[in-house]
């Protein structure tokens, strides 16, 4: 047996002190974030690039403030979209999982086809989806599609997670079918269940997108994708960077609410919830 | 779960036998033949250890008396308190693990029995509070379980088992993952809970001393297949306390005991 000297631990890792740490991980994603954007305005001023090009970050914010009332609107409408799309897929897949848990011949038909439904890239079923839906259906049936699967998988994997001694108690005490599913399975679930939303949120409105851009190649909607495609056309440059800045502080707040949803509801119990120290 | 609800025969409660097993066998699926045949009598209010090694059946017998599993051959019966509707309500059971629900506090993990037969809120409610009295957690009601220690859990588990107040305990090596100490104090409790209630209790678990210290009856099981190598009658004075446990009576039972576990002419000891 060889015998290894144990390094002391370094300053940093035996005593985080705590808010001075915190502090820190707020500060350095803001100073690469002011680094970058003053990278950008450089780039552009010295290299005398036209807005039709790269339009400098400055342009950008002032087109965010111009056109605001018109993409506030195609906000508007695409947060509608994607919250139709995320409600659908959380219904959808934790009723979807709730049925193949109960029944194993409805699993064993239907599993396959949840999964083809998955690897099939959004972006080529949405164009088909346009011909035979009316085209808000359709764009919330994208967002469906790709927003149920992690939902009804993961709910899934947590139906099945059951402690083996906890279910014995319940038969011990005759639990019925729906008293397993209410006191145990799904409490059991929960946070499994919170895991696939908080993809299924980011999922959504990436799927509301595709639809939009999708819809706005036939010439309709008015969602922000179809704002960035728009644009595109018009070589509105500095309104596509403002559309998407919109799109991803959309997806930010999403995946900050859920994810705060999740901590709310697991803080009392589940170990991903609590501090370290506990 | 996939298993069947295996519901034990009732026996009307004359016979003063609480628990009756008679040649039964559990073979599991995968051919593995784990227990029997067996037979085993336990009296009313009788506090009975069933000892032996891992993997001797033992957690198999109780699983089979609770209902939880079905004999492949054999008899189990239960006595049953008139009235009583369902095993379950008759036997409390005690993991291994405290085996309580993580998503809910010490109180509601103690009501779960009465909440899945539906018994009114204000019985259930009393119920709870008598028997987190009971095991010394009555301020701890509101706690949530990883809020407590591993003696504080059992409790719990054990509170939960006397919630439905069962005619019979079954209890599945409770102790066997806490300290000495803790394992100490929490033997202290369960006799003195016994003296007062005087519940059916069969106890299963793989120490000698434990055995001894708590049970009337100590019944020696051996592996595969578990079956039962002998029988020793604890008759020491009541109630039994630290000056028991050390004291040369008890000794003598523990070394009786052991040698029953490990006959010295096998040349192996027990594990």
């Amino acid at each position: 047996m060889t015998s290894f000297e144990t390094p002391p631990l370094s300053a940093e890792q035996a005593a985080p002190h705590g808010r001075a740490l915190r502090l820190v991980r707020i500060l350095l994603p803001l100073v690469v974030l002011a680094a970058g954007i003053a990278l950008w305005a450089l780039v552009v001023r010295l290299n005398n690039i036209p807005p039709y090009v790269l339009p400098g970050p400055g342009a950008v914010f002032r087109t965010l403030l111009t056109d605001w009332p018109l993409l506030s609107q195609s906000l508007a409408t695409t947060l509608v979209t994607t919250l139709e799309g995320f409600i659908a897929a959380a219904v959808g897949g934790i009723a979807l999982a709730l049925l193949f848990n109960q029944s194993k011949w409805l699993e064993y038909s239907l599993f396959p086809y949840a999964v083809i439904l998955q690897v099939t890239p959004v972006i080529a079923i949405a164009p088909l989806l346009l011909i035979y839906l009316p085209q808000q259906t359709a764009v919330i049936v994208c967002a469906w599609i790709v927003g149920f699967f992690p939902v009804l998988s993961n709910t899934t994997l947590g139906l099945n997670s059951v402690d083996r001694n906890l279910a014995g108690l319940f038969q011990l005490y005759g639990a019925s079918r729906m008293q397993t599913l209410a006191y145990l399975k799904l409490p059991s679930a929960l946070p499994f269940m919170l895991g696939g939303l908080r993809i299924a949120g980011g999922l959504s409105l990436i799927g509301a997108v595709v639809a939009e851009i999708a819809a706005g190649s036939a010439g309709a909607g008015s969602g922000l994708a179809y704002r960035i495609a728009e644009s595109g056309y018009r070589l509105n440059i500095p309104r596509m960077f403002a559309a998407l800045l919109l799109l991803s502080a959309a997806g930010i707040v999403i995946y900050g609410l859920l994810a705060l949803t999740s901590h709310l509801v697991l803080r009392r119990w589940h170990e991903s919830a609590l501090g370290k120290e506990n | 779960m996939a298993e069947p609800a295996a519901s034990p025969e009732a026996f009307s409660g004359t016979s003063g036998l609480a628990v009756s097993l008679r040649g039964v066998t559990k073979v599991y699926d995968s051919g593995v033949a784990a227990l029997g045949p067996l037979d085993l009598d336990v009296g009313k209010g009788e506090f009975v250890s069933l000892l032996g090694p891992s993997g001797c059946g033992k957690s198999t017998a109780l699983r089979l008396i609770a209902g939880l599993t079905a004999p492949t051959s054999g008899s189990v019966r239960v006595s049953r308190r008139a009235g009583r509707a369902r095993a379950g309500h008759s036997i409390g059971f005690v993991f291994q693990e405290p085996t309580l629900m993580p998503w809910t506090t010490v109180c509601e993990n103690v009501r779960l029995p009465l909440k899945l037969a539906r018994a009114p809120a204000a019985e259930a409610n009393a119920r709870v509070a008598d028997v987190l009295m009971q095991v010394g957690l009555a301020e701890f009601a509101e706690a949530y379980p990883r809020e407590l220690s591993g003696g504080m859990k059992m409790r719990v588990s054990l509170a939960r088992a006397l919630v439905t107040d069962p005619d019979i305990l079954l209890m599945d090596e409770p102790f066997a993952a806490l300290d000495e100490i803790t394992r100490f104090r929490l033997n202290n409790d369960l006799l003195s809970l016994w003296r007062n209630l005087r519940k059916t209790v069969i106890f299963v678990t793989h120490s000698v001393f434990e055995s001894v210290y708590l049970s009337q009856r100590v019944v020696v099981m051996t592996p595969r297949p578990g079956r039962i190598s002998a029988e020793l009658r604890i008759d020491a004075i009541e109630p039994r306390g630290e000056e028991f446990r050390t004291s040369a009576e008890y000794a003598a039972y523990c070394r009786e005991v052991s040698h029953a576990l490990a006959p010295p002419q096998s040349g192996q000891a027990g594990s």
